[in-house]
């Protein structure tokens, strides 16, 4: 007799098996689900623009001959002494205690190489990243874990951190496995505690105390230094505005891709805007401030490639920050450890347990076993190879579009792929002279 | 005695000569005269120096002092002696908002009463009131002592860490996981001492002593009511 046709098992959209294996997870524990990293669903992207190219109405530049500058200068505006970059790409802020000193020691090698600045972070500056990083940006945070008056001095900038990405509105969690003697120590606190970031910085609250915080930083450190305002993607048009109001010489901007080392996923998915939809906005409040490239912007959140850097720069950004990116250059989530990850409960990409300090590639971790595996000279050479290749590509495209410098490409060299990059992007849908929201439309 | 008259002189150039005078370790006296409120008064100072303010200040006087020793013969705007490294910063009438918050180490001696906040964060410095404290004070107060000669505001030592808390008057509420603790000997010599620094009129066996139950300290689902 034959069987009874049957539809097929069908899995539920709202109700998927990820969905589901967080209900139970949830179930099971009664907490909620903390990371790394930054959003990982698929929101509006570099992806989704496209360059025109020279052709008949544009002169592109020869490749292999002509000169596409890529030198950026950081903090125009009050510091006495700006920072120099030979390319716009800059290494963001990551704290030691989320990396361990090895991966410290890497990034500021690979920056220094390739002529560019990398960040301190949570818990204050280590001697591994002053000591091999040229030029170092020295993140001012709610929490001033070993902030002092030395570290600010010898700094070559100061980015005062209101917001991230990844979190905009949210402090900080580092969970007590990562809390090791060293890290307790700069941080004033106790072995093996979880340690709370604060949210908020103690002694402000708005841009009017912001503004005299900045002065009291700049009369400390002799108005010497570049003083930047790190903003998260939430509403970057007042954001930056305010920004500019309190003083700052360069605003860094990071959208919802860009990654922290612990926190909440709902959190990281559910808050803050898109790297592309900041832009614009960004650009728009400091034209309309008359600061456009006098308060320089940097942009940070999901930069992987010198076309990502190449689009930022033509939405109107002075220069990008990548930490991702640098950590995969370092070698995190490398595929020779996937045994090691599946051993974890994860495989390689999407390892984000970063907070809990077991890194197979030794990064994101405070074991002195696990961190031998990374070899700060080579993976220093890696970070300093993979700038180089994306200074290259943002170089190529610039070229491609006829310009001299990188820094003149423009959102007429764009199209957007989508409606929604093309209302975020403000650049035409591909075939049309239209975006939504374009005016006189 | 050096006076900078604030009427005439800049705020630059009273906190480079200033801040030239620590450096050079001369352990000279300086007298600050009409800053009318001015923010970072004296910031930055790094070296043995002493620095009399005669007059009431804005924000963030005495911000990071090392070494120095900054008495103000008046009130202090928020942020008074913020992230303080050492030394002795003495106000003789009131502090507003965020006195010694982040405080590393020295003294911040305050004759008066001090508003909010006063100790956040601190890591490791010393607070004196002679007066009343504001609300949420010694909010996740890592290091340090805070002493209180009066009453302290709502939400005392709210999510605190290690900070040793002092207070001789009424405590309006307790923060999360703050609670009051046995006053041992050591604290009463610590006590003893700090009072005696600040030339406060107080015995230490009147204060009582708070401090962090530790149940936050590793995030536990059953707590999560304390937050």
């Amino acid at each position: 007799m034959d069987k009874t046709p049957q539809t097929d098992p069908r899995q539920s959209w709202t109700f998927s098996n990820s969905v589901n294996s967080e209900i139970r997870r949830a179930a099971a524990t009664g907490i909620y689900d903390i990371r790394g990293g930054g959003a990982k669903r698929r929101v509006p992207h570099f992806d989704d623009l496209l360059f025109l190219g020279a052709s008949m109405s544009r002169y592109p530049l020869e490749g292999y001959r002509e000169k596409c500058d890529t030198s950026v200068t950081l903090g125009t505006r009050f510091a006495k002494k700006p920072i120099e970059l030979k390319i716009p790409i800059t290494i963001a802020g990551m704290s030691f205690g989320a990396l361990s000193g090895h991966a410290k020691e890497a990034l500021g090698r690979g920056a220094t190489m390739a002529g560019t600045s990398t960040t301190t972070g949570d818990g204050g500056m280590t001697e591994e990243e002053r000591g091999h990083s040229e030029k170092l940006v020295y993140q001012y945070l709610p929490s001033r874990y070993g902030m002092n008056p030395d570290d600010l001095r010898r700094a070559d900038a100061i980015e005062i951190v209101v917001g991230q990405g990844a979190k905009p509105g949210g402090g900080g969690m580092l969970l007590g496995q990562k809390i090791t003697e060293r890290v307790a120590g700069m941080r004033d606190l106790p072995v093996g505690i979880d340690q709370r970031s604060a949210c908020r910085h103690p002694d402000w609250t708005g841009p009017d105390d912001l503004e005299i915080k900045i002065l009291e930083i700049r009369e400390i450190t002799g108005w010497e230094k570049p003083i930047y305002i790190k903003i998260g993607g939430a509403r970057p048009y007042y954001d930056t505005a305010l920004a500019v109001k309190a003083g700052a010489d360069v605003v860094v901007l990071d959208g919802m891709q860009g990654g922290t080392a612990a926190t909440q996923d709902v959190f990281i998915e559910h808050v803050g805007q898109p790297t592309l939809a900041c832009i614009r906005p960004a650009v728009q409040a400091l034209q309309d401030l008359g600061m456009h490239r006098e308060v320089q912007l940097v942009v940070s959140g999901g930069m992987r490639s010198g076309a990502d850097v190449a689009k930022a720069l033509a939405l109107g950004a002075d220069a990008v920050a990548i930490g991702t990116a640098a950590l995969i250059a370092l070698g995190d989530n490398d595929p020779k450890w996937e045994a090691e990850y599946q051993a974890l409960g994860t495989t390689t990409g999407a390892y984000d347990d970063w907070h809990e300090g077991r890194d197979p590639a030794g990064i994101t971790t405070q074991d002195p076993e696990l961190m031998k595996r990374l070899d700060p000279t080579a993976a220093g050479r890696r970070l300093r190879n993979y700038l180089n290749v994306m200074t290259l590509e943002c170089q190529t495209i610039a070229r491609a579009c006829g310009h001299n410098h990188v820094h003149n490409l423009e959102p007429e060299d764009l199209c957007a792929l989508t409606m929604e990059a093309a209302a975020m992007a403000q650049v035409p849908l591909a075939g049309t002279n239209w975006y939504p929201g374009k005016p006189g439309f | 005695m050096t006076t900078l008259d604030m009427s005439t002189t800049p705020l630059r150039e009273v906190n480079v000569t200033l801040q030239e005078a620590a450096k050079s370790q001369s352990n000279s006296a300086y007298e600050i005269t009409n800053p009318r409120g001015s923010h970072a008064v004296a910031v930055g100072l790094d070296g043995p120096l002493s620095v009399t303010i005669k007059g009431s200040t804005g924000y963030y006087c005495a911000g990071m002092n090392k070494s120095a020793t900054v008495r103000v013969e008046g009130s202090t705007g928020p942020g008074v002696a913020e992230n303080m490294m050492s030394g002795e910063v003495v106000i003789e009438g009131d502090a507003s908002q965020y006195a010694g918050a982040t405080g590393h180490g020295g003294l911040l001696n305050i004759k008066g009463n001090a508003s909010s906040r006063c100790g956040i964060s601190m890591k490791g410095i010393d607070i004196v009131v002679h007066g009343n404290i504001g609300h949420m004070s010694a909010f996740m107060a890592q290091k340090g002592n805070l002493v209180v000669l009066g009453d302290a505001g709502d939400a005392l030592g709210d999510s605190l860490y290690e900070a040793r808390l002092f207070v001789r008057g009424s405590v309006k509420s307790l923060g999360a996981d703050c609670i009051e603790k046995e006053m041992r000997p050591e604290h009463i010599e610590i006590l003893k001492d700090l009072l005696a620094k600040a030339g406060a009129d107080a015995k230490p066996e009147e204060f009582k002593r708070y401090g962090s139950a530790r149940k936050l300290y590793n995030f536990n689902i059953d707590h999560a009511d304390e937050y």
